[in-house]
């Protein structure tokens, strides 16, 4: 059984299947994440314990912020070269966006709970980034629901995700100028520069979660590209 | 014929129809007012100034929010969408019209609105009034776009709002900050939005009208 | 276990599920797509 297998891609042309490479490197990376995690960083002197959720809700943010970001390159892709295929591209990686998004929130929240007693915080820079992302995108989905497939639902969707990441960074201004005005709570989060150790453990869990990334986006990619073959067979057939 | 002609060609249609129609600017004009009415009820006593400014920015997003649905009723009821989308402009021009007669309700409505809160509230100082001339701009730049995607849309009425409110957390954020006399990085901000986000959506409304 | 430690497994708990269940909605999408192969198939050998 080779691990690269051919698969024809559905206009026709003949492209290596790397699924098997990705996945692959995914279960290694995130096995090693997660031993380094709870086996060799060193304990957090203030935190103790549950800085160790940092490991995983940082690299979840990170990779959300590639997942939205991916997804409007691949939009602009569409509009601009019009790419076969770069609209469903641009969906699946904003539907992982979401997924990575929702799970930076509950992560985050579970965190805070820790930490302050409190299941939401305000004054959590990220937490509120991605609410407005989470509202933002999950519009994405409804907009692309009450449309009829076609070119203009691709091209609407597309511009939509390009005013995404043209959101990210204003959003996160407006953030920041925001704590000016609403009422601080005063709540730190503790930690000096992190040692080598707990570096060098934070840069494996990132290349984990990107590597998760990497293999969910290509599974549900294939599965919708399956699904569109199938309808094309079935009108052929009818 | 010139770019600008054409803009304020269109412009002037829409404001003609408006003004013979009569239905969407006094509808805003009594939402604003009935709205800073219930903000009085919900706001507890000892609330403040600043409270009642943040307020102000709620009903201005919601009238705004009224104004642009109604932008694209009637090119959506007659059909008249594909007609404009071939004639012979840069389809830009077709945002910017819409825009600019947005705007112009918008701030019809507030030449009521904002005297209407001096009144029931506190004082309009000058950044407020700059704050809300720059919101403004934003709203009705980004509101018209978003206003074009959901002609296609089934659920148009409902999909406007989704779209919109997320994008306007930046406007609220400037604008309150400003009201409040927190400095005038906001009014900063705010331009910077405008301006990026206007240019986003000149960019791409081309996109957003045309099927192929 | 210290509240501590509850609070941090729940946090890798929630990430392990997610993706458990993401495997799962894939694994009933695969099972719809094989019966919508096989029902293509067999119209297929009837048209002969």
């Amino acid at each position: 059984m080779s691990v690269v297998t051919r698969r024809p891609d559905y206009d026709g042309r003949v492209t290596a299947n790397r699924l098997p490479l990705i996945a692959g490197a995914t279960v290694a990376a995130m096995a090693a994440a997660i031993a380094l995690v709870f086996f060799y960083a060193p304990e957090d002197a203030d935190q103790g314990l549950s800085q160790r959720i940092f490991y995983f809700h940082v690299p979840l943010a990170l990779t959300a912020y590639a997942c939205f970001g991916w997804g409007a390159w691949k939009a602009l892709r569409h509009l601009w070269k019009r790419v076969d295929g770069a609209d469903l591209e641009s969906y699946v990686a904003i539907h992982q966006g979401v997924i990575f998004g929702a799970l930076t929130l509950l992560t985050g929240s579970i965190w805070a709970r820790i930490s302050w007693g409190v299941w939401w915080s305000w004054s959590e820079d990220q937490l509120v980034m991605f609410l407005v992302l989470f509202l933002f995108y999950c519009a994405y989905f409804m907009l692309r629901f009450s449309l009829d497939a076609g070119p203009a639902r691709a091209n609407i969707c597309a511009v939509y995700a390009l005013f995404g990441v043209v959101l990210i960074p204003i959003s996160f201004l407006a953030i920041r100028l925001s704590k000016q005005f609403i009422h601080p709570v005063v709540f730190t989060r503790a930690g000096p520069q992190m040692t080598d150790s707990q570096f060098v453990t934070f840069c494996v869990a990132l290349f984990a979660m990107l590597a998760l990334f990497a293999t969910l986006y290509s599974v549900e990619l294939a599965g919708k590209r399956l699904d569109a073959r199938l309808r094309e067979l079935r009108e052929l057939l009818a | 014929m010139s770019y600008v002609g054409d803009v304020a060609t269109l412009a002037r249609k829409d404001l003609l129809l408006e003004l013979r129609a009569k239905e969407t600017l006094p509808a805003m004009v009594i939402f604003v007012v009935a709205s800073l009415t219930i903000f009085h009820f919900a706001l507890p006593t000892g609330s403040g100034e600043v409270a009642a400014k943040g307020m102000l920015w709620v009903a201005l997003v919601f009238t705004a929010l009224l104004g642009l649905n109604r932008a694209f009723v009637a090119e959506r009821e007659q059909g008249v969408m594909d007609a404009l989308v071939l004639a012979p402009t840069d389809r830009s021009a077709i945002w910017a019209a819409k825009s600019i007669a947005v705007l112009a309700y918008l701030v019809a409505a507030e030449v009521v609105a904002l005297p209407a809160f001096a009144l029931f509230f506190s004082g309009l100082d000058g950044a407020t009034v700059a704050a809300v001339a720059l919101a403004d701009i934003g709203i009705c730049t980004v509101g018209t776009l978003l206003g074009a995607m959901a002609v296609a849309a089934r659920a148009r009425e409902l999909v406007l709002p989704l779209l919109f409110l997320p994008l306007a957390i930046p406007i609220v954020v400037g604008g309150v900050g400003a009201s409040v006399g927190e400095g005038p990085r906001f009014l900063l901000f705010l331009a910077l939005y405008d301006a990026i986000f206007a240019l986003v959506a000149w960019a791409s409304f081309e996109y957003v009208v045309v099927e192929t | 276990m210290t509240a501590s430690e509850k609070y941090t497994a729940a946090a890798y708990l929630v990430v392990f599920v997610a993706v458990l269940a993401y495997v799962l909605i894939i694994a009933t999408k695969l099972q719809r797509l094989e019966r919508e192969v096989a029902e293509l198939v067999q119209r297929v050998r009837e048209r002969g």
